[in-house]
């Protein structure tokens, strides 16, 4: 008898591994049924996701920190109920008409429930108020083409006027390359709007969440003026596999790690899931305006 | 000339580079060394002069012309201390009132240990939010490749010229080709669709002006000396304010459309 591989892998619950593919998505996490098992993609430890939900998805084996989906992300971090979404119905199109693009665009709506790789809004976090935005992996690895970097600059301006802290969770693999010059203006866009609402005193945190590279790393992940991440967090601004082909060498164990990155001075603290809250509402707190 | 051929134009070794724009253009040119915090990065030279009898400070992403040249400067692949040298300069310049002219010419900041290691996220993107926020004028002129953030490192500016074979791209075409085809001699393919030439991102916006390269003649180059002067004195002429909004708007557009 032959040997059936499609057999196997369902016997054994095979799930491709968690790898950042360009227009894939992870197949993790927020978006698979509740009774789904989910792989973690450090140890490669298999839960259930409704057991993973109500853990934030920390992997109960290894502790690793999943990725997390925009809107969940914002919904355990904001107070309850005091989310109001802002820009929710911008969505991308093809300018440049760029091959194969509509229809990544199709598949990440459909694969994330969002219309953009984005989401941005108001909330209070311990009773502070600030304007948030959480990028999701499942809209083509976070990547910033023109909307991504319009809602941003939106929320940035918004806050601006409305004199309100911002936090935002970073996730983006880089700028998105079919929008070509576009979304590399987007980089230079975002930073005008952080650095209007930095001059008048208001306050930027920003927390880089698994992976936080490229263009968006060069950008906003960057120009904020507290840098948090979650542990075991890619961060850089090229990719390893980038660097490794670049220098033609294996890159060291931990490499771009949050902790490496803080060993390195360039953020100011790791701070676990479970802690991201009330962190950031202490670090509220002490910037209240009038304390 | 298709797209690329021209991208092939803009990576020539006969193309001259930042050093020689600045000899051309630049009177009295000092170069000023360091960023002060770790080294003096040579894929960057930048430094004080005269342009028409006004000082200003000027800024180059330099390839190296010949190959010990090009090994001293590392092919033109700037570390962070490169970025933060020219954010110190810029700064200077800031100070004492005098505009900025940056020369980008980089196929991307460069991808190796050390320069993650120092932060070369943080020196562009520092880059950016504060040349968006400048108070002196800045002319970024890209004379082979601008290679995305690399480029745009040095590249937020009042306007951006290119010469007529440079190229200015979010990604090499090579490196589009083999993400999005899983293969890189696609790369041509690649290169039309990323409307990366100059008369493209002119139609986009993204470049105020495309100049005509005369075979880089002496011509071009005084050309180019008189178009960058009188360039200052508007701009220059203008209150800082104003100058200031008129950058914020001109990154404002990309994008606001949606």
């Amino acid at each position: 008898m032959a040997f059936d591989i499609e057999k196997f892998k369902k016997f054994f619950n095979f799930r491709k591994p968690n790898i950042a593919l360009e227009g894939e998505g992870a197949p993790n996490a927020a978006h698979v049924p509740e009774d789904a098992a989910v792989k973690c993609e450090k140890c490669r430890a298999i839960a259930p996701k409704s057991a993973l939900s109500d853990a934030l998805y920390i992997c109960p084996k290894c502790g690793f920190h999943m990725k997390v989906g925009a809107r969940e992300r914002i919904l355990f971090t904001a107070d309850p109920d005091t989310f109001e979404e802002l820009d929710a119905e911008l969505g991308s199109v093809n300018r440049l008409e760029f091959p194969g693009y509509d229809e990544k665009l199709e598949k990440a709506r459909q694969h994330s429930g969002e219309n953009e790789g984005v989401v941005t809004g108001v909330c209070c976090v311990g009773g502070h108020k600030i304007g948030i935005f959480a990028m999701d992996y499942r809209f083509m690895m976070g990547s910033m083409g023109a909307v991504v970097g319009e809602k941003i600059t939106r929320l940035f301006e918004h806050a601006t006027a409305y004199r309100l802290p911002v936090v935002g969770f970073i996730l983006s693999g880089g700028a998105r390359m079919q929008e070509g010059i576009v979304s590399l203006m987007q980089m230079a866009k975002t930073a005008a709007a952080v650095g209007r609402h930095s001059d008048e005193g208001l306050l930027y945190i920003s927390v880089l969440t698994n992976p936080t590279t490229g263009g968006v790393s060069a950008s906003f992940a960057f120009e904020s003026d507290m840098i948090l991440a979650e542990p075991g967090a890619l961060i850089g601004f090229a990719g390893p596999r980038v660097i490794e082909q670049t220098i033609r060498q294996k890159l060291p164990e931990g490499f771009q790690s949050a902790e490496f990155v803080l060993n390195k001075g360039f953020i100011d603290a790791i701070v676990d899931r479970r802690k991201m809250r009330e962190t950031l509402a202490s670090i509220l707190a002490l910037h209240e305006e009038g304390v | 000339m298709t797209a690329y051929e021209i991208v092939a134009r803009s990576r020539d070794k006969a193309r001259p580079t930042a050093l020689q724009y600045i000899e051309k253009t630049v009177d009295g040119f000092l170069e000023l060394h360091g960023d002060r915090k770790f080294a003096d990065d040579k894929s960057i030279v930048g430094g004080i002069g005269s342009i028409d009898g006004r000082a200003v400070t000027v800024i180059g992403i330099e390839k190296g012309a010949d190959t010990n040249a090009k090994v001293l400067r590392n092919f033109g692949c700037a570390s962070p201390e490169g970025y933060r040298k020219a954010l110190r300069l810029m700064r200077q310049a800031e100070k004492f009132h005098r505009p900025v002219l940056c020369f980008v010419d980089t196929s991307g900041a460069y991808c190796g240990i050390g320069a993650e290691e120092r932060g070369q996220a943080e020196a562009i993107a520092d880059n950016l939010l504060v040349m968006s926020g400048l108070k002196t004028p800045i002319l970024s002129i890209v004379i082979g490749e601008g290679g995305s953030g690399g480029a745009l490192g040095l590249a937020v500016a009042d306007n951006v010229w290119m010469t007529e074979t440079a190229t200015y791209s979010v990604i090499s075409p090579e490196g589009c080709a083999s993400i999005l085809y899983k293969d890189a001699a696609k790369a041509a393919d690649a290169a039309e669709r990323l409307k990366m030439t100059a008369d493209d991102l002119l139609n986009l916006g993204a470049v105020e002006k495309v100049i005509a390269e005369r075979e880089f003649s002496e011509e071009f180059f005084s050309e180019l000396k008189s178009d960058i002067a009188a360039f200052f004195d508007t701009a220059c002429a203008t209150d800082v304010a104003t100058l200031v909004q008129k950058r914020y708007d001109r990154f404002r557009k990309f994008g606001s459309e949606v």
